[in-house]
């Protein structure tokens, strides 16, 4: 009451279905989930991403209403849901496990929600069976779960939740259980019932390409902390921490100094004097120490005697080893200051391109470039040893 | 295993069928009299058995549900320690805590003394040699074999399904009852039949906290047995109340069976 409704000052666009606000969690002296504001907007396929223990799962359950926050505020479609129980939050829950009863049929299993809220007899069977054929499962009403592969039980766990056509459903590693064909398959699913029904997805996943191919936004998350919220394209190409760049997939990190701009380009200088060319995304100071990294995709590698367009950026390295993966060559160089690089390399000429020893140089388009700054966020960017 | 149910039974069934007596010998002559002697003598005594032995058995699930119930999802940490402090009395000989409850219970005992001594209970105010004392009795007596099968069944159910509930809009008591309970039953099956089961073939409850008016059948039969030594008597006795049972247990079987409830 003294203060001037900070709340209302701080809810975001009427978009946005989920909204938390500085959440805390902590279990006993751990710190699960750490100052924590995010916000997913409506109808969006939203994902987080992250090492083992990050708190990706806290934070779905404290969406989920399963734990409660020991500080910060949870919103849902804008209304303050912070001390409502799980049962009586409009959000429906993709367990890991799946969950489904064992003593219900599927349907029984299906319409479990629509009957808690009194949903009438006629309409409970026209959604249950609608449900089920949504997720391909129509004929299956009458089976126990014992009578169901891992795959049918992971959909009609996604028909239980669909068919309350819930404000957010939550879906932690559902598809963790699952074979790798399989798990490639329900992404393709996924994405496209999520199309059809329209609803708010927020999915946890521990792998990265996972997210990439499903999500619309993806939070990378450390220590209970967000590292960097975007679209996967943005996330990946442009990572904005160590941790980030170095969590989704392979990335070459070279440390310099900045030289201010030239002809459109940010310059940076590495150790060695090379000069590394940068987009010019905001302002820098002179002087000013950085971090640029390239993803390995993007090096081509030149070996003695062909030439790298002058355009490109430019680093003489070492070839160490070459390791053939069919489509492709990994290569791993070592640079004249002694920093480890790598680089994929399509197998179009039906070899690698030069041998271990071999001096070569390497090359990349400077708009590739992305650059962390050093010293900002240094704290939460090493990634855990145990990951 | 068919040779160790069938041999007794067909025993008991050739020696419910003998006349004589233990002077002269029994001999085996399709005697039926021993049934309808039986029957008429002591059908109060069956009606007993099982009307305290029901009254027992759905007093021991009464109890031990809610304490199973609490234990397997209130406890903690600390579950196996509450188990054991419920269970530790059960120890002990039953026939020592049977007596310890004679004592208790007695007329002018511990309990019933000062208070009728207070005038807060009426001078003939008693609690034992009635079926009271008996059905408590009882179902104290066989109360572990309500409490871990139940207990079993309620602990090892996927805490993940009490979630699965709530997110689909159950309230705590309706989790219960449409999650917790259908799961459970089970353990409540097999607890009814561990406690219903010795509980009406009881002879040492009613001896040491009934009366001359709450003898069960069972007792009946250990006396034809040990004291008249009228073998064929108590013989067709206890096969009567075999069948019984039998038929009790297959008609439970038909409406509570776990098959019907678990689907498989
Ligand atoms: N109920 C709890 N009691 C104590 N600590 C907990 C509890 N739940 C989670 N934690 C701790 O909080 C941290 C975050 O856990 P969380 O389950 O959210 O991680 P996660 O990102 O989902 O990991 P994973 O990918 O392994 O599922 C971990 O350190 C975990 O040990
Ligand atoms: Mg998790």
């Amino acid at each position: 009451m003294s203060e001037p409704a900070p709340e209302q000052a701080r809810t975001a666009d009427g978009d946005s279905v989920v909204f938390l606000d500085q959440v805390v969690k902590r279990f006993g002296s751990v710190v699960a989930v750490d100052r924590l504001t995010l916000e997913i907007r409506r109808g969006e396929f939203f994902s987080m991403l992250g090492p083992s223990g990050c708190g990706k799962t806290t934070t779905l359950r404290l969406i989920g209403g399963f734990e409660m926050p020991s500080e910060g505020m949870v919103r849902l479609d804008g209304q303050d849901v912070t001390d409502l129980p799980a049962y009586k939050r409009n959000v429906n829950t993709v367990f890991q496990s799946y969950g489904l009863f064992p003593h219900l049929s599927v349907y029984d299993n299906v319409a479990f929600g629509l009957r808690r809220k009194r949903v009438p007899a006629k309409e409970v069977e026209r959604r249950v069976v609608e449900a089920l054929e949504l997720v391909s499962l129509a004929g299956y009403g009458k089976r126990r779960r014992s009578q169901l592969s891992g795959g049918q039980q992971q959909r009609v766990a996604l028909a239980r939740a669909l068919v309350n056509r819930p404000q957010v459903l939550l879906l932690d590693e559902p598809l963790g259980a699952l074979d790798l064909k399989l798990r490639k398959q329900m992404q393709l699913e996924l994405k496209r019932i999520q199309k059809e029904v329209g609803i708010t997805f927020v999915f946890v996943t521990h792998d990265q390409e996972e997210a990439m191919t499903i999500s619309d936004r993806i939070a990378v998350m450390n220590n209970g902390k967000i590292e960097q919220l975007g679209r996967p394209e943005d996330v990946y190409e442009r990572p904005a921490t160590v941790f980030v760049a170095e969590f989704l997939g392979a990335s070459n990190l070279l440390e310099g100094t900045y030289r201010g701009t030239d002809s459109g380009w940010g310059q940076v200088e590495l150790a060695n004097g090379v000069r590394i060319r940068i987009p010019i995304e905001r302002d820098r100071k002179d002087g000013e120490s950085l971090r640029v990294g390239v993803r390995p995709e993007k090096i081509q590698v030149f070996p003695v005697g062909t030439e790298p367009p002058a355009t490109q950026n430019v680093v003489p390295a070492t070839l160490r080893s070459a390791v053939f993966a069919g489509v492709s060559f990994q290569y791993f160089f070592q640079t004249a200051e002694g920093r480890e690089m790598t680089a994929f390399d399509r197998n179009s000429t039906g070899g690698a391109v030069a041998k271990p020893g071999d001096a070569v140089r390497l090359a990349w388009a400077p708009q590739h470039t992305f650059v962390i700054p050093v010293g900002e966020a240094e704290s939460s960017a090493q990634p855990k040893p145990h990951d | 295993m068919l040779l160790f149910f069938l041999l007794p039974i067909a025993t008991l069934a050739i020696t419910s069928l003998e006349s004589g007596d233990f002077i002269s010998g029994f001999d085996f002559t399709w005697n039926f009299g021993n049934y309808s002697r039986g029957f008429n003598l002591y059908s109060e005594q069956y009606l007993h058995a099982v009307e305290y032995g029901g009254s027992a058995t759905i007093v021991a699930l009464l109890v031990a549900y809610p304490a199973a119930y609490w234990i397997a999802f209130h406890a903690g940490p600390r579950k196996s320690s509450y188990l054991l402090a419920v269970l530790l009395p059960f120890f002990v000989s039953f026939v020592i805590r049977t007596l310890a409850w004679e004592t208790i219970l007695s007329d002018n005992g511990v309990l019933f003394g000062p208070l009728k001594s207070l005038n807060l209970l009426p001078n003939d105010f008693r609690v034992l040699a009635t079926p009271v004392a008996v059905t408590g009795g009882l179902a104290y007596t066989f109360f572990p074999f309500m409490l871990l099968p139940v207990y079993a069944s309620l602990e090892k159910i996927d805490r993940g399904l009490v979630e699965a509930a709530q997110d689909l809009f159950a309230s705590k008591f309706e989790v219960f009852r449409r999650v917790i309970f259908p799961l459970s039953v089970p353990g409540v099956f097999a607890g009814v039949l561990l406690t219903g089961i010795p509980a009406v073939a009881d002879y040492v409850n009613q001896d040491l906290l009934g009366g001359v008016g709450t003898t069960m059948v069972g007792r009946v039969i250990e006396t034809q047995f040990e004291v008249n030594i009228n073998y064929p008597l108590a013989a067709a006795l206890a096969f009567v109340f075999m069948l019984g049972l039998l038929a009790t247990l297959i008609i439970y079987q038909r409406i509570f069976g776990t098959e019907q409830i678990m689907g498989g």
